[in-house]
Order: structure tokens, then C-alpha cells, then sequence
């Protein structure tokens, strides 16, 4: 299957930047990297293995910021997240937008929404609120106690 | 130095009756740069949806579009069902398949009705509409609702489709494929909807690709991708049906696309109701009594495709995180390829080719500041803060800039 040829390739050459991996389902993938390979597994998946990005999800959790980046490959059906976890104080990620467009408006959403920073983003301004919303508040951010 | 003249179309379309604002920069009457403003519509659902138990997301993702208002709780369940890990019944997967496709079929006649609308052919819009009607009478019939069926449910549906009915819905099909036969002609054959939408807005299969665009938008560039044969759910894949599309690239294939997705609607829900003959009435849920921690991933093909929804579960009765992507996010995006270097006129049309959903596309809340827990914006501060954006829109609304 795709999902198991990809993940097993990923591994192999990125074998130093990998955190984890999990499998649940034969075309469902989830693989937890290091925040620095980001644009070079982006870029092995869409060039080389010719995925189609979804979207990313973020979340705040206690342990930082995470972020799903969803590919899929719809010759099988298969999605498979790359999973990031990104510091609590400085949340900041290299941007995927150089390479294809399809992220230039979920990551200005998530900058705008969670205060995460995509560096070298060709725009990085608001999508949903610009001139109607308070500066340097995410609403998406929780209070942890 | 030349200079651009700004056009705005919005922030209220004019035809699609939805608030978005087009910002078109034009040098005489072709466009060379387009920008979209938004943000008019958030609801917050993403933040409300974790504030909601996992029957009541069902109610919110609903009404989410009022137009495919079915596809977002198809792909919630698929995403619920995932963390789950069970597979509905036989007879429960016929009814979603159906109720999917039924939408399919009035979302696509009143696309075809607007982009007459669009193109000053109001006879097809009169038709269009007319036609759509009795889909909307079967949708009550069935679920009681014209819109907003609340059909779904963690494990099931919630309403049968009685055996005694499906021949009503038979009639009904035998009906539409008629009129579309109609329609198909009236604009398949018209000399002057080929001069309006032929070779008019073209979009490239790479800059499909680039910019990850899905449904009749990305079939239409002959981008075969189609998420009820890519990654069956429901009954899609116990049925007979093929994946439309066209070469194009332009609104007249993304016309085509859609008019011969019709037929293929009629088929599935024909099909579909002999499974319904074959299945035992009533058997339409299982019983779900918790959702264990974990994530999912669930998708449905939306009339305008794609539609993506991500639930995290902590293991207690609410989404712990739930991301909703449309389809009209990516779809629109397309515009600064499709638009740029068309004559106004023709970017009217273009705008609407992709069958945009603005309140579709948008999502977002804020209450409280989290550093103070003061309440930030209330409903008196946001009307003025609509107020006061009004008039800075009057102020530099159309001219030079």
C-alpha cells in the first residue's frame, strides 16, 4: 500500500528528523517530525510522490502548538498528516506557500487565529479580519491553567 | 506609470446575495489584478464546535452552508465514525448516499440557473429554478426539511426513507433527468453561451495542482479526483457511476461537468433505492455509546467538492479541536488565475464559475481577551465596528487608486 511504501520511504531519508509514527488504518497516516524538515518532506510528498495538499489543522495544546499538515493521494484515497509540535513562547515554522499556493491562505488563517509565525511567507496578512479585529489577540489560543 | 481603476463587486454580491468583497484592479475594462476581502461571515463554528457534544456538531456543521448543508455533517460523520472505528448499515449508508446526491442535484440545477442569471440568460435561471423545486418537495417529504435535513448521526441516520415512498422518488428522478436533457441542450447548443463561456476563464491542470483546487473546478481541468471513488464512504462503492470530466478548463466545461453530474446523481439514487428494496426497513443505526480518545479524518465530495473535516477527541463528549475545510477555500483562491487578464464582464462570471460558498469558506470567533478575561468585542461594538467599516468602504470604495 501507498501509505506503508511512503511512511517507509520518509523514514529512510529523514530517518534523524522523525519523532514518531503511527498507522491506524491502511490510508491513514500520521508522521510527528522535526519542525526544520517541514519544506523538505512537503516537498519529497508533492513533487516527488505527487500528494495533493488538504489543509493544516492547528491546535493549542500544553504541549505547544501542533500542526497537521493533511496531504492526500487520491489515487488510493489515502490522507497522511505530517504532525509538528511547535514551541509555546515562539511558535514559528518555515512556509510551505513557495512551493504551492494551495497553503498561502490556511497559513495566513492560522497566523491570523493562533499568532503562529510562517517564515519567507510571500504575504503573510490577515485573510479574515484585516482593519477589524485588535492586534496581537488570537482567538484560538487557550488559557491553560 | 499606469494606472489601475478599482472595481469592488461586493461587499454584498449583487446576484449571489452572500457578503464578500472582489476587489478587481482594472486598466480599461481588462483586470490585472484581482484581491478578495472576507471575513464578513464568521460564526465561530470551528470554536463553537468544541463547546457542542458530538450530536449537537452534527446540527452546527449543518448550517454551516445552507446550500450543500448535507456534506458537512456526511463528512463529520465519516470523521466521528473513523475515531469510532464502526461502519454504519447497508441500509443507513444508501440513505446518506441518497440524500447527498439529492443535493447534488438542486445545488448544481441552481448554480446552472445563476450562471444563466450571470450571463443575462434569465430563461434558463426561471427554468433552472423551476426544476430544482421538486427536489426540494422529495428533501421534505423524506426529511421534513426543505434544507437543513438533520439526517445524520454518529452511527446512523436519523429517519428512514419508507419503502412506500421510493417510488415517489423514482417519479421525481424519471423527472429530472428530462429536464435536464432540457437544459443540457439549451446550453450545451446555444451559439451565444459558447461565445460568452468557451476559452473564458481557463484554468491550467498545473495551476489545479498548485493551488489544490477540487470538484467540478478541478474535473473540469481534467483532474480526475473525485472523493467518492478516491476514498469510498457511504454507498458509493456499492453502486455503478462514473467520475465526469472535461478538458477545458474553462466555465463551459465547468457547465458541462456539472450538467453530466446530474445524470450521474439520478443513477446513484436509483441505484441506491434498489438497495433500499433489498434492505430491511429500519435498520438504519448503531448504537454508539462514547467516542474513545484519538483523531480523525473525514471527507464527503460536496457538490463543489471536497470537503475536509479533522476532529480531535480527548475522550470526553465534545471535539477537542475541529477543522472544517470547504471547498470554495481552495476553489477561490483559483481567481487570481483565472480572472487576471479577462474583460470585466467575462470576471463576472468567472467569479461565479467555481460556484463559490462564502459562508462556506469562513470560520472564526474571538470573546475574550485571554490575558484579562474581559469580554473584547460585544454585539453593540461589533455592530459599530460594521458600522464604521461601512463607511471607510464608502469613502474608498470605487475610483483610482
Amino acid at each position: 500500500m501507498k501509505a506503508t511504501v511512503t511512511i517507509k520511504n520518509i523514514s529512510e531519508k529523514f530517518y534523524d528528523d522523525i519523532v514518531d509514527i503511527s498507522q491506524d488504518k491502511t490510508n491513514r497516516g500520521v508522521v510527528t517530525i522535526k519542525r526544520g524538515i517541514i519544506t523538505d518532506v512537503a516537498e519529497y510528498l508533492y513533487k516527488s510522490e505527487g500528494y495533493r495538499f488538504i489543509i493544516a489543522t492547528a491546535i493549542h495544546t500544553r504541549k505547544g502548538f501542533e500542526i497537521y499538515y493533511h496531504f492526500s493521494f487520491d489515487a488510493e484515497g489515502l490522507i497522511l498528516s505530517l504532525h509538528v509540535i511547535l514551541n509555546m513562547e515562539n511558535p514559528r515554522i518555515e512556509s510551505l506557500s513557495n512551493m504551492f499556493s494551495a497553503s498561502n491562505w490556511i497559513e495566513r488563517e492560522m497566523h491570523e487565529l493562533f499568532g503562529i509565525d510562517f517564515l519567507h511567507h510571500p504575504n503573510q496578512e490577515k485573510l479574515l479580519s484585516e482593519g477589524n479585529w485588535a492586534e496581537g489577540v488570537y482567538p484560538y489560543r487557550k488559557e491553560f491553567k | 506609470m499606469s494606472r489601475k481603476t478599482l472595481i469592488p463587486i461586493g461587499p454584498y454580491h449583487p446576484l449571489q446575495e452572500e457578503p464578500e468583497l472582489f476587489k478587481l484592479y482594472c486598466d480599461g475594462e481588462i483586470v490585472k489584478d484581482i484581491k478578495w476581502e472576507t471575513g464578513y461571515n464568521h460564526r465561530g463554528i470551528e470554536k463553537l464546535s468544541e463547546s457542542k457534544t458530538y450530536d449537537q456538531v452534527f446540527f452546527l456543521v449543518e448550517r454551516i452552508c445552507g446550500i450543500c448543508s448535507t456534506s458537512h455533517p456526511f463528512a463529520f460523520a465519516n470523521a466521528v465514525e473513523e475515531i469510532v472505528g464502526i461502519e454504519v448499515t447497508d441500509r443507513a449508508k444508501y440513505i446518506r448516499s441518497i440524500i447527498g446526491e439529492l443535493e447534488r442535484i438542486h445545488s448544481h440545477l441552481l448554480w446552472v440557473g445563476l450562471a444563466g442569471h450571470f450571463l443575462g440568460y434569465n430563461t434558463v435561471f426561471m427554468w433552472a429554478w423551476k426544476y430544482r423545486e421538486p427536489i426540494l418537495d422529495l428533501f421534505e417529504m423524506i426529511t421534513g426539511n426543505r434544507n437543513s435535513y438533520a439526517m445524520f448521526k454518529v452511527g446512523g441516520v436519523r429517519r428512514d426513507i419508507e419503502n412506500s415512498r421510493i417510488a415517489a422518488i423514482r417519479g421525481v428522478m424519471a423527472d429530472v433527468r428530462k429536464k435536464t436533457d432540457l437544459l443540457a441542450g439549451a446550453v450545451m447548443d446555444d451559439p451565444v453561451i459558447h461565445a460568452r463561456t468557451k476559452g473564458v476563464g481557463v484554468l491550467t491542470r498545473q495551476d489545479v495542482i498548485d493551488y489544490a483546487a477540487v470538484g467540478p473546478t478541478a474535473r473540469a481541468s481534467g483532474v480526475a479526483i473525485d472523493v467518492r471513488k478516491d476514498d469510498p464512504y457511504a454507498a458509493y462503492p456499492l453502486v455503478n457511476w462514473k467520475v465526469i470530466t472535461a478538458e477545458g478548463g474553462d466555465v463551459f466545461a465547468k457547465a458541462e461537468v456539472r450538467l453530466l453530474e446530474m445524470y450521474e446523481s439520478a443513477s446513484i439514487i436509483e441505484q441506491c433505492l434498489d438497495g433500499l428494496e433489498k434492505t430491511k426497513e429500519g435498520d438504519i443505526n448503531i448504537k454508539v455509546n462514547e467516542i474513545p480518545e484519538g483523531i480523525g479524518t473525514g471527507r464527503a465530495e460536496a457538490p463543489r467538492g471536497e470537503v475536509f473535516h479533522f476532529v480531535a477527541s480527548d475522550g470526553s463528549n465534545s471535539p477537542a479541536r475541529h477543522k472544517i475545510r470547504a471547498p470554495s477555500y481552495v476553489n477561490i483562491a483559483t481567481f487570481k488565475k483565472s480572472c487576471i487578464g479577462q474583460t470585466i464582464a467575462d470576471a463576472t462570471i468567472t467569479l461565479a464559475a467555481v460556484d463559490p460558498c462564502y459562508c462556506c469558506t469562513e470560520r472564526m470567533a474571538a470573546a475574550y481577551d485571554i490575558s484579562s478575561g474581559r469580554k473584547i468585542l460585544n454585539a453593540n461594538e461589533l455592530i459599530d465596528l460594521s458600522l464604521r467599516r461601512t463607511a471607510q468602504l464608502r469613502k474608498s470604495g470605487a475610483g483610482h487608486e
